[in-house]
């Protein structure tokens, strides 16, 4: 027989995956005249490529019947609901819709989500966090680690595969050396990389029947949560242009080029 | 007689016409020749030219779709179709009626494929929405100055604009274009219309009867060769009782529906411009809000049709708003429309403008010229054309988006009240309406049309541009187009290019990337982006004609004429005689190839929803 525990965790399981609204990867930044940001208005927008790789990941682990619920979850503003029907549509259950506009949200960052986050996790009872290794917008890196901490849950990030082993997850993680192997108990924070999974399209059927899925509002107050930030952001510029390059004839010129631009 | 016998004979003659027509369309290019030479291989892999059915890498995949059922499906969210879809849903809250309406939008958000310059007349939207000001219509630049000019290489000779003529904007709005449909698009989903985005109709249905029933969406998860992938998902099936089709200038599913139930029998072929358009911030100190600038003449001569436009918006920054329109019944296969843009700006009084700018935006879009001459014939049993597919911009003023707003207000009001109607028998299963083309004589959009229709042809004389001006100087100003006779076009536009060995051509000057840009930067900033493994949507009916005859004869003009770069001749990896290679994801559906091909072998499709141009509230209008 297996251990009650086991079929405690497996069988009514429920996973919590973070997705985030961000610029499309295509479109081209512009920065805002007064630089205080980037432009966004009007400027297209999608689910961040990690989270619909975690999102996916979290929907195939429901269709293998290791876990009961798929719940999405998106900090922002009104927007945001279309990102989370995105991830209804692909087979999460239900949303939640934790509600920052305004400047609360130009500077709400990874420490203010994983709070909300932790607070989530608690609230709703889950077993197991989903999110993708970093956003295409501010490439922080930090959210799921900072999550784990706050829990003090176990951590399988930049995950490459995940298996269910009785109540615990086999993670293979891509690290700089290559691939490393870990096991850690339920319950505990995975984030997404890129080779986990290949996402579903959200067909049109699904998008339909997503209509009616429900999606819950909170505020980060009602989960005890200060989104105000530490951080101030003084400018944003655009990269410096790229110089073009000169063409030297001789060494002799290269030397001589080198001693002008100062640098021997 | 009774009402009922005059519709049921009409959809009766629509029927045979149709079924005649149906026993020479032969059934899809099956019998296309493979390229006969064996160093060439598959350009084209997409199932419209080599069907699945056939193809045993297809065997055993499921493709039964799941379908569901509306009232009225409305196939593109631009203009045209946002109107009808509000207009529908104003009727049947009126008439507390239950009325399900879908919209199908290949982009990934409504207002993100729209292009126009704009210069928007406000009629159609106060007739549609009378308190549009109060609901927010960013209709933010009401035009203060109308400036129209003659350009030399040196010099612009500028034109008085009589109160009277075509191009007078007095009580017009600059807008963009974009951000007014994405407006629209939130005053439809308020009204409880169904918007679907990121999903592209690629597939007309039809019922037993040859009639429409409604649309299928596009498959996703093809691989670039032509097999499917582990993600492959059939597309899903809309049915309606009458389909409205508004997908803008030469829509690929109008093109289909043209031939099948013989639509342009007794008008002449649509003729088409293509229109380039760029957002520039400019120094502050030059910037004019509510300035309107056309011109023409250089850097064109005089038998080749174009202009350009400038606008200066106001909403917020120093925007302009600026581009340039060339005629696609050009002779010279040597012409490059996206060149000649790039050349205009640096003349004299645009350099003055620009200088010290930045540009941020750039896209493409090819709009139709025919008017009045080339209106096909507008409903068919479970179907009705909208808008610009149809083509009703009235080319003098160079305005079409009032008139594509009422003509799906026009086809909504038809259509609302054959839907509600009790006692309805229909011949066929999708509705015929025929009221929708009767309401269409009878409105202001055909009187407008018909007033400038001769204005466009006057252009085809030896003196071109000037003959043009002259004619439309006497007869629309003086007598409004009363004329009784009506000028015809040349045909169509890809008959129209000379052989590259009878033409010269023609010297461009580089650009220096301060005012003038090269091709792909620009294609860089429409934000255009497709997924990547699919099958190209630039499908070719026969993969070798390129090679044998668009190069050979005309110098592949294809490589010259479309605005992104997804033509390429490049050298075969074997070293003598060249390829065709098509860089499907550069493009910004401007459907210019599809219109410009000399041998009419390019046939564009829609690709996989979401795919395409990022326009952010550009609007092309012109």
């Amino acid at each position: 027989m297996l251990p009650l525990r086991f079929r405690r965790v497996t069988m009514s399981a429920r996973v919590l995956v973070g997705v985030k609204r961000v610029i499309d990867y295509a479109v081209k930044i512009r920065v805002k005249p007064d630089r205080t940001g980037v432009v966004t208005d009007g400027v297209k927008h999608s689910m961040n490529p990690f989270c619909e790789i975690a999102v996916e990941e979290a929907v195939k682990l429901k269709e293998k019947k290791l876990v009961k619920e798929v719940v999405a979850v998106s900090c922002g503003p009104q927007q945001v609901q279309e990102t989370i029907r995105t991830a209804l549509a692909m087979g999460a259950d239900r949303g939640i819709h934790v509600e920052v506009s305004g400047k609360d949200y130009e500077t709400l960052g990874p420490l203010q989500v994983s709070k909300i986050f932790a607070a989530l996790a608690k609230k709703e009872q889950a077993d197991l966090i989903i999110l993708g290794k970093q956003a295409i917008d501010d490439d922080c890196n930090q959210t799921g680690q900072m999550t784990a901490a706050l829990l003090d849950w176990p951590q399988g990030t930049f995950a490459s595969e995940v298996t269910l082993e009785a109540d615990k997850l086999k993670v293979v993680r891509e690290i700089d050396g290559g691939l490393e192997t870990i096991k850690i108990k339920l319950p505990a924070v995975v984030t997404a990389d890129l080779r986990l999974n290949t996402p579903r399209y959200a067909t049109l059927p699904n998008i339909m029947k997503a209509k009616k899925k429900k999606i819950v509002n909170v505020k980060p107050a009602d989960l005890g949560v200060d989104v105000s930030s530490r951080l101030e952001v003084l400018k944003v510029d655009e990269p410096p242009q790229r110089q073009s390059g000169v063409k030297v004839e001789t060494v002799h010129d290269l030397v001589e080029k080198l001693k002008e631009a100062g640098r021997i | 007689m009774f009402p009922a016998c005059r519709y049921s004979l009409q959809a009766r003659r629509c029927v045979g016409a149709l079924k005649a027509v149906q026993a020479e369309h032969v059934a899809p290019q099956v019998c296309s020749t493979r390229s006969s030479s064996s160093t060439l291989s598959r350009i084209t892999t997409h199932y419209s030219v080599y069907p699945r059915d056939k193809d045993p890498r297809w065997e055993g995949v499921e493709m039964e779709r799941f379908a569901d059922e509306a009232d009225v499906v409305i196939v593109g969210g631009g203009p045209a179709g946002l109107s009808a879809a509000i207009r529908l849903k104003q009727l049947a809250n009126q008439h507390e009626k239950e009325l399900r309406v879908c919209v199908v939008e290949k982009a990934s958000q409504i207002g993100a494929h729209t292009l126009s310059g704009a210069c928007l007349e406000p009629t159609a939207l106060s007739e549609l929405i009378p308190d549009w000001k109060e609901r927010g219509a960013p209709l933010n630049t009401p035009v203060t100055e109308d400036k129209f000019s003659i350009l030399t290489e040196k010099y612009r000779i500028p034109v008085p604009i009589l109160p009277g003529l075509p191009m007078n904007n007095h009580g017009n709005y600059l807008v963009r274009l974009g951000h007014f449909v994405r407006w629209l698009g939130e005053q439809a989903e308020e009204l409880g219309v169904e918007l679907y985005p990121g999903y592209a109709a690629s597939e007309v249905l039809f019922h037993e009867d040859g009639s429409v029933k409604g649309i299928a969406t596009n498959d996703v998860g093809i691989a670039k060769d032509g097999s499917p992938k582990d993600v492959f998902e059939r597309g899903m099936e809309l049915h309606a009782k009458v389909t409205l089709f508004g997908e803008g200038c030469h829509g690929h599913l109008a093109k289909q529906l043209y031939k099948q139930f013989n639509l342009r029998g007794n008008c002449e072929p649509q003729t088409y411009a293509i229109g380039l358009k760029e957002l520039w911030v400019i120094d502050e100190k030059k910037w004019c809000p509510g300035r309107t600038e056309h011109s023409v003449g250089w850097p064109l001569n005089r038998n080749t049709y174009g202009g350009s436009f400038l606008y200066h918006l106001n909403e917020g920054e120093p925007l302009v708003a600026l581009g340039f329109v060339v005629g696609l019944d050009y002779t010279n296969p040597y012409l490059s429309p996206f060149r000649e843009f790039q050349r205009w700006k640096h003349h004299p009084s645009i350099m003055s403008t620009l200088e010290g700018g930045n540009r941020i935006a750039y896209g493409a879009r090819a709009l139709n010229e025919g008017g009045f001459q080339s209106i096909p014939k507008l409903t068919f049993p479970g179907g009705m054309l909208i808008g610009c597919s149809p083509g009703f911009m009235n080319v003098p003023k160079i305005k079409g988006t009032h008139t594509a707003m009422k003509s799906g207000m026009l086809a909504a009001e038809s259509a609302f009240s054959k839907i509600t109607d009790e006692n309805l028998q229909s011949e066929t299963a999708g509705l015929y309406i025929p009221e929708y083309e009767e309401a269409f004589k009878k409105s202001w959009i055909w009187k407008e049309l018909y007033s400038v229709r001769n204005i466009r042809p006057s252009f085809h004389n030896y003196f071109g541009l000037y003959g043009g001006m002259v004619y439309t100087g006497i007869f629309y100003w003086i007598l409004r187009g009363k004329e009784p006779w009506t000028l015809k076009h040349n045909g169509l536009d890809a008959d129209q290019l000379k052989p590259a060995k009878d033409c010269t051509p023609i010297e461009y000057p580089k650009p220096d990337g301060k005012i003038s840009f090269d091709l792909l930067s620009s294609v860089a900033l429409s934000g255009t982006n497709h997924e990547h493994d699919q099958p190209p949507h630039l499908t070719l009916k026969d993969d070798s004609v390129p090679v044998a005859q668009n190069l050979a004869i005309y110098d592949g003009p294809e490589q010259r004429f479309c605005p992104a770069g997804v033509y390429e001749y490049v050298p075969l990896e074997t070293g003598d005689g060249m390829r065709l290679q098509i860089n499907a994801q550069n493009c910004v559906h401007c459907k210019t190839c599809d219109i410009k091909d000399p041998s009419q072998n390019i046939n564009w499709v829609v690709p996989e929803g979401s795919g395409g141009p990022a326009y952010n509230g550009f609007s092309m209008i012109v």
